[in-house]
């Protein structure tokens, strides 16, 4: 049988290639998916071929994770889908974690293990580790379970160090005894890395953790893949992993920032900026003036960012959109690439809307023109629109690319209250001579809107 | 034996970095959904060892029976998300 199960395991993998690739673009994004779930299939076909396997256990843990998964998957609102994504990246994570340790556990004599089986153990354990607690980490911070704010404690940096250095003696020292002690220190460890690692980091720089933990999802089992031999693991765990990293560079990009900083340099602390102080005040209009200005606008774009999603408004925009196209103003989404908590968060809203794509625009085709715009709608986005960005070079968020709002007619900022964006930032847009701030709940000010024009 | 896993390794990397390069960011949420899955490739391990007689190995089997069915909420999860999203992804022209 063993030829034909690594045949298979190289169309799993051609599977994977292909259905990755595909996903690269909309018209096919829907086929690679399921090409890709076809490489799975083929690949848990054959390993349930392997010689010697007693199935009880394995029928029902498949059962059971499969009524699981697709009973989640149904049920999940499209707002909640970075929580969704945060929560299976973590499971994913604590499976390759347990592979590591079940081969360890399986056999009462490790002796003869090896340098490099003990040392893929040892890593397959510290990314599993890390990516589960710190996927439900981010969890709990994306459901609001926890607050989505940094937590910083003195000596935060030395701890981490002092836990990594504290793992790598354990992995060396796993390695040479393969003492289950050891073993069993590293995983605590590991999970405790994982949480510290996660909890400084903010709410706005969630896309970033997200996708980076996406990538260690893959190369955790890319590891666990080195533990059991297997090349399908490997293969597919490191496609996983490179296009996790991607993603999270692609992210930095959109913020300005690097890597690092996001991942170790608490937001504003690190640079000790501030940015000026805001003259002028916030002037308020009723939707009634709101009313007046868009039924006259000939152009508009709407700005959604993570309000949008929280006030789960984008139906509602949806048909203030449609209204607004058949009163015979162009209409378009411009759409930052870090708005909302996850890389394209507020592309799945408004799919989901039902807002046909070629409405929606990226940053970069948008800002040219946007000074030809009559009025932009910003929706409960904060920092992507933030002038402070291009003007203010004390301000810590100077040299992030932003949707340039300011330069349209009028903008009108949807926003709950006064406070400050998640950054706790001033915006200076909301201060401009042609901003007017719609106070109250996004959601319920477009509604309003759309009576408006059906009255 | 390594050295060809490591060079395997290498490859998927470098294959991975191309082909993710140009995704256009309204992809990226059904991409990490996608790739998400992918990563539950793992459920092979998972099966391995649920699955073995060893008699010394209880441990080993309850370790990867508690994996099979994380995996497996990974992989079918994961999959079905995705799927259930990109369905909602169409143009306009898809409407009439």
């Amino acid at each position: 049988m063993e030829p034909y199960i690594n045949f298979a395991y190289i169309i799993a993998s051609i599977l994977f290639i292909y259905g990755i690739k595909m996903l690269g673009s909309a018209s096919t994004a829907r086929r690679g998916n399921q090409i890709s779930s076809l490489g799975m299939l083929i690949a848990v076909v054959a390993v349930l071929l392997t010689k010697g396997l007693a199935f009880e256990w394995i029928i029902a843990g498949l059962a059971l994770g499969s009524i699981i998964g697709a009973f989640t998957a149904k049920r999940v609102q499209m707002t909640g889908m970075p929580e969704l994504v945060a929560l299976f990246n973590g499971f994913g994570g604590l499976a390759s974690l347990l592979v590591g340790w079940a081969e360890f556990a399986a056999h009462t004599d490790n002796s003869d293990m090896g340098v490099e089986k003990g040392a893929a153990v040892v890593v397959t354990i510290l990314i599993g580790g890390i990516t589960f607690t710190g996927s439900l980490i981010a969890y709990l911070k994306l459901s609001g379970k926890m607050g989505g704010n940094a937590i910083n404690f003195s000596g935060q940096k030395a701890v981490n160090a002092l836990i990594a250095l504290a793992i790598v003696a354990l992995g060396v020292v796993f390695v040479t005894t393969h003492s289950a002690w050891a073993l069993y220190a590293l995983i605590g460890l590991s999970l405790l890395l994982g949480i510290l690692a996660v909890i400084p980091i903010g709410g706005g720089d969630m896309p970033v953790v997200i996708a980076i933990l996406n990538s260690f999802s893959g190369l955790a089992a890319s590891a666990a893949g080195f533990v059991i031999f297997n090349n399908v693991l490997i293969v597919a765990g490191c496609l996983v992993g490179a296009s996790g990293l991607i993603l999270s560079i692609i992210m930095c990009k959109a913020m300005n920032r690097t890597l690092g900083n996001v991942l170790f340099g608490s937001f504003g602390a690190a640079t000790g900026k501030s940015g000026k102080v805001v003259e002028g005040e916030m002037k308020a209009a009723t939707v009634e003036d709101a009313y007046y200005v868009l039924e006259a606008a000939q152009s508009v774009v709407f700005v959604p960012g993570y309000g949008m999603a929280v006030a789960q408004a984008q139906h509602a925009v949806k048909e203030l959109a449609q209204i607004l196209e058949n009163n015979g103003a162009e209409v378009r989404f411009a759409i930052h690439p870090v708005a909302g908590r996850m890389p394209g968060h507020m592309n799945v809203l408004l799919a989901e809307a039902d807002v046909p794509y070629e409405q929606l625009a990226e940053m970069d085709d948008i800002n040219p023109i946007i000074n030809t715009v009559d009025v932009a709608i910003v929706i409960g986005a904060n920092d992507v629109v933030n002038p402070a960005a291009v003007e203010d070079e004390s301000s810590p968020i100077y040299g992030m690319p932003i949707i340039k709002v300011y330069e349209a007619r009028t903008v009108f900022a949807l926003k709950r209250g006064q406070g400050a964006g998640f950054s706790g930032l001033v915006n200076t847009l909301f201060f401009r001579e042609n901003t007017r701030m719609i106070y109250g709940d996004a959601k319920e000010t477009i509604t309003n809107l759309v009576a408006q024009f059906k009255d | 034996m390594l050295m060809l896993l490591l060079f395997i390794f290498v490859l998927a990397a470098f294959l991975g970095f191309e082909l993710i390069q140009k995704v256009p960011s309204q992809l990226h949420t059904p991409l990490m959904s996608g790739s998400n899955a992918i990563s539950g490739i793992t459920i092979v391990g998972a099966i391995i060892a649920s699955g073995a007689t060893d008699p010394d190995g209880k441990m080993g089997v309850i370790l990867g029976f508690i994996a099979l069915v994380l995996a497996t909420i990974n992989v079918v999860g994961g999959y079905m998300v995705t799927d259930r999203m990109l369905a909602m992804f169409h143009s306009k022209k898809d409407n009439k």
